[in-house]
């Protein structure tokens, strides 16, 4: 234990001292003019070009306007994603994508996998959204060849990409401070501070703090079928505190036909963990997270010969969280103060070679550490070594491309007690093709086929007296078909539309599940459950200039079937899947006009059940829509540019969950003023 | 800007699909199940409790002057209770004209007019689990108690309810998790689980002197102590889980006058009910090592304290009821109501069968379904 903690302070000093120096070291190395560089407006239809399968793309200012605090409040405005959010700042907020549950979602944070092997999930509203330049969301995989093997291997894929120094006209600094503040109760400074180095390195440094209090109000209200009110009360949503900073920083580097960067990432939170909001059970209960989650991660990318590119990427993460009990500890029977350590190392390499012009081959190899220890009785303490390798080709021939790729996964798990899960082997495959029927290129049709699995996470294998080291993989197995049709026009106020319709067919088998042995204290995991999905993803987008206003509306919507086809002598086959709504969409509607942007969302989620399985009337949740607005206004001033955003969210205060007895906030205002140097 | 409406169009479309409607109070579900029966017993609550954190525990009635089942009565007959009857219904009890109900994770006793279930009042009590009564007495078995020596898990107590005020009068501090109670003479015995303390469970019987409401003696039996029913003669039986692993659950006659260990059954026994003599069990016990699960069901005649049967109801039955959760007996026409709570997260099942173990009726209940409770005319 002595050893641990040491270990664990050296690595928290090493961090925090490469953290702190490394800007004041680097912007010591001042040298001349680099190239002007401007960022490209990015757009939802720009990625397509080179892609078989387009992502859903949302960047740059569109995300600094979308009324998100978090990653994941960004991410539902995406079709086929379904977020589970527990309210508030504080509470967790987990992706579904197309309903094949969270845990096969990979989350890559600037090229790497974010892991979790102790649950499989990663929390997005952990993710501020200050620092990130464009999140893009893969259904299958990113249809490229050339990445690490791990790219392969998620069902449905997240990548959040990290900001890269540019500079505008001649500068070598910039700077932005942006502070935040919310009608529930918020302080969030932040800054962003990026230095040009050398001609070919830029480094950055990123820093925030947030903290709030959490408490929001919120209303539980039933009426008697007559219509008159049975109960109607107002309340306080509590346990929802966060007190958080995040430390971030960045060397990145060009080289001849080639690049590298380096990343450091510190992220500390200490927050309340809502409880579910039962009868007689409003009180703050008092039940804590403290989270510290570091990372360094590196990646080197070049070109070696005319037609080989190899690429290196490397991660060393290290995540600290303690769960805890704080109030009426005398008058609870079970206190719970765990606390769980992971470590993980992760070493990638992937190799392109093109054999001729239209047709590359890669193969990528990775391997990754996993190890979880806990301070629960009778722990496993399980190390887990998985080697993974991919190999994948890409042809195009006229207007009609195609990727194939196949997946190796092996893994060896060890444990210092108890019995090890016995090691698996699993080689699963993918395809996708493209074609354009005409000679224009507006119009693509695209098909995929995709199998692959997730493993059980450390807690399904091995959490004291739940886990059980003889679950299988739960697999997934995704066709999809869909189209996309995008048009540049020249004309007066019609500038272009794109429009991307898919509709699939997956199936989950295996999937796991929590079972309660013979009482409720005790739970097991198995392996139950088949999941069928038929769905359908539609976006639409639309530039349109009126006079000197320019309005983007923005338009996705999401269709889902996922029925539960586990045992037909259940009452539930047949039923929709808990929390996945039929119906779902969102529209939003930018407008500019000189130096004010205007923006409106409006959030749409169908009726849907809660977590007991039957869709019956006792297990109906309401659809739930709100409406978000901002206004944001530039100024310059005293040769700085300044930047003004007040919004209001959930405008017509409707009192919604997404999660049963997790009641979401009313009607809420931000202010965000930002300063660039 | 045509194209701009048509968006818009779209948009409203979109919103029609279905729109909010007020929450209205789940109504209750009637069913004629079988003939009306006209006994002195009018009926039966079943309380379901409902997976934690889902806060659908819920009550049910089954009438026998009408053969009818009401599913979910509590919301329609108290509409002003916030959120409902609570979180984990875990005890249910008709004493003196009242229905108590123990929510054991919304740190509750409801308490009920016993012939209409109409919301009297609410006694707070942190992490309850069981009922007892005696006299003008109710008493209620907690897992949470005052610090001690081990803070992370503190004692159970046990309280004094006065059925009158219905406020706590006295408190007893016993032993680790304390379940379910009996009375005999003046003396409270109550089985203490230790559940919270793995691997340490606690093994004792507590006994608690009425008079001075102090803890007298503990009297170790085996571990992770579960279910206590008294017989006509003096004894107690009570349960043990064991330990999922290597220890298997069972059943112990106690003395309750000398505290002697007088026999072990070697059964597995998850539910008990003593009825005329005969103690019926089942049991449902998951073992770790195997991953499995194994029912067993049982009459144990308590005069020569034998197991007389292996068998309550017919083996299409036994395959039929995946997770056996509750047992209760009709004193008067023994029929055996059994319920099913399936997998926990589903809508389980109510099954009714003749004394002889002939099925009579099944129906739904609500979200597993567990603890009886007969109501007399």
């Amino acid at each position: 234990m002595v050893a641990k903690l040491l270990t664990s302070q050296l690595y928290k000093v090493v961090f925090a001292v490469f953290v702190l120096t490394a800007p004041l070291l680097f912007s010591q190395s001042k040298k001349d003019t680099i190239k002007e560089k401007t960022i490209l407006p990015v757009n939802i239809y720009k990625k397509n070009f080179k892609e078989i399968l387009p992502a859903q793309t949302l960047s740059g200012e569109q995300l600094e306007r979308l009324n998100s605090q978090s990653v994941a409040d960004a991410l539902r405005y995406f079709s086929g994603v379904q977020i589970k959010d527990y309210g508030g700042v504080g509470g967790l907020k987990t992706v579904n994508i197309r309903s094949m549950g969270s845990q096969h979602v990979g989350v890559f944070y600037d090229g790497i996998q974010l892991g979790n092997a102790q649950n499989g999930v990663v929390d997005l509203g952990k993710f501020s959204l200050d620092d990130i330049e464009e999140i893009s969301l893969y259904n299958g995989q990113k249809s490229e060849i050339f990445q690490p093997a791990k790219d392969f291997g998620s069902s449905g894929s997240i990548y959040m990409q990290a900001k890269t120094p540019v500079f505008k006209n001649g500068r070598k600094t910039n700077l932005v401070l942006r502070i935040k503040s919310s009608s529930i109760q918020l302080f969030n400074p932040s800054f962003r501070l990026e230095q040009k180095l050398t001609d070919k390195i830029a480094a950055s440094f990123s820093s925030e703090y947030l903290q709030t209090d959490g408490i929001y109000k919120f209303r539980a209200a039933k009426k008697n079928n007559d219509g008159s009110t049975a109960y109607d009360t107002i309340a306080k949503r509590y346990d929802s505190d966060v007190t958080s900073k995040r430390f971030e920083t960045s060397l990145n580097g060009n080289l001849n036909n080639g690049n590298w960067s380096i990343r450091g990432y510190g992220y500390l939170s200490d927050r309340g963990v809502p409880a579910a909001i039962i009868s007689n059970g409003f009180i703050p209960r008092g039940s804590r997270m403290r989270d510290e989650n570091y990372f360094v991660q590196g990646q080197f990318r070049k070109k070696i010969f005319r037609n080989f590119e190899t690429q290196f990427k490397a991660k060393f993460a290290y995540d600290y969280t303690r769960f805890a009990d704080t109030l009426n500890v005398g008058d609870t029977a079970l206190r719970i103060d765990n606390t769980f350590i992971q470590r993980e190392v992760y070493f990638s390499s992937s190799n392109l070679y093109s054999i001729t012009p239209n047709w590359d081959v890669s193969a990528s190899f990775d391997f990754q550490y996993n190890n979880l220890d806990a301070n629960l009785i009778d722990f496993s303490y399980p190390t887990r070594y998985t080697s993974l390798v991919a190999f994948a080709t890409t042809y195009q021939w006229n207007r009609f491309k195609v990727l194939g790729s196949v997946l190796g996964t092996f893994i060896n798990e060890k444990v210092q007690k108890n019995y090890n899960a016995p090691d698996k082997t699993e080689w699963t495959p993918s395809i996708f093709a493209s074609y354009q029927p005409f000679d224009s290129n507006d119009f693509t049709v695209r098909a995929f086929y995709k199998r692959i699995f997730r493993m059980p996470t450390f807690n399904d294998l091995y959490y004291t007296m739940i886990g059980n080291t003889l679950l299988k993989p739960e697999y997934t197995n995704q066709y999809d078909v869909g189209f996309t049709y995008q048009k540049l026009f020249d004309h007066q106020n019609f500038k272009g539309i794109y429009l991307k319709v898919d509709g699939y067919y997956n199936v989950v088998e295996n999937k796991i599940v929590a079972m309660p042995t013979a009482n409720l204290f005790r739970w097991t995991m198995t392996n139950l459950g088949n999941v069928e999905i038929i769905g359908a993803d539609v976006n639409l987008q639309v530039e349109i200039n009126v006079g000197n206003v320019r309005l983007k509306p923005l338009v996705s919507y999401t269709y889902q079937s996922a029925r539960d086809l586990t045992d037909p002598g259940e009452s539930n086959y047949g039923d929709q899947i808990p929390y996945v709504p039929w119906h779902a969409g969102t529209f939003t509607m930018m407008a500019d006009y000189k130096d004010w942007s205007f923006n409106y969302s409006g959030m749409y989620v169908g009726e849907r059940y809660d977590g007991q399985l039957n869709n019956i009337q006792y297990n109906y949740i309401q659809p739930w829509y709100t409406h978000d607005l901002s206004v944001q206004r530039k100024f310059h001033w005293l040769s700085h540019d300044f930047k003004a955003s007040f919004e209001v969210n959930n405008i017509f205060n409707q009192n919604y969950e997404v999660v049963k007895n997790y009641p979401m906030p009313g009607r809420n205002f931000k202010l965000i003023l930002s300063f660039m140097l | 800007m045509k194209k701009l409406n048509f968006f818009l169009l779209a948009f409203t479309l979109l919103f029609l699909l279905s729109c909010r409607t007020d929450d209205v109070v789940v109504p209750e579900e009637r069913e004629t199940l079988t003939q009306p029966e006209n006994t002195a017993i009018k009926g039966f609550y079943l309380l379901n409790e409902g997976n934690m954190g889902s806060n659908k525990s819920t009550l049910d009635f089954f009438d026998y002057t009408t053969g009818t089942y009401r599913r979910n009565i509590y919301a329609e007959t108290n509409p002003t209770v916030v959120k409902e009857l609570g979180d984990v219904g875990n005890d249910i009890m008709v004493y003196g004209g009242k229905l108590y109900a123990v929510i054991n994770v919304s740190n509750k006793i409801e308490v009920m007019d016993a012939k209409t279930a109409k919301r009297i009042k609410t006694i707070q009590l942190q992490n309850c689990r069981y009922l007892n009564f005696k006299g003008n007495k109710i008493y209620a078995s907690s897992y949470a108690g005052p610090v001690a020596l081990d803070p992370n898990s503190p004692p159970g107590r046990v309280v004094e309810i006065d059925t009158t005020s219905l406020s706590i009068q006295r408190e007893v501090v016993v032993g680790y998790q304390p379940e379910e109670m009996e009375i005999v003479g003046n003396q409270l015995f109550v089985a203490n689980s230790g559940g919270y303390k793995f691997p340490n469970y606690d093994k004792t019987v507590s006994v608690i002197d009425l008079t001075t409401f102090t803890e007298t003696k503990k009297i170790d039996v085996a571990i992770n102590l579960h279910r206590l029913q008294k017989d006509n003669y003096g004894d107690l039986y009570v349960s043990s889980r064991g330990d999922y692993y290597n220890i298997p659950s069972s059943l112990f006659l106690l003395d309750a006058a000398t505290g002697m260990v007088k026999k072990d059954f070697h059964v597995a026994v998850s539910g008990m009910t003593i009825v005329n003599d005969k103690l019926y069990y089942y049991g449902n016990e998951f073992n770790y090592n195997t991953h499995s699960y194994t029912k067993t069901f049982g009459i144990i005649d308590v005069k020569t304290e034998q197991v007389i049967s292996t068998k309550i109801i017919d083996q299409e039955y036994v395959d039929a009821i995946k997770a056996p959760y509750g047992i209760a007996v009709n004193p008067i026409t023994e029929d055996i109501y059994i319920t099913d709570a399936r997998n926990y997260v589903v809508t389980g099942y109510v099954y009714c069968f003749d004394k002889n173990g002939k099925f009579k009726w099944k129906t739904e209940g609500g979200n597993i379904p567990a603890h009886f409770a007969f109501l007399y005319k």
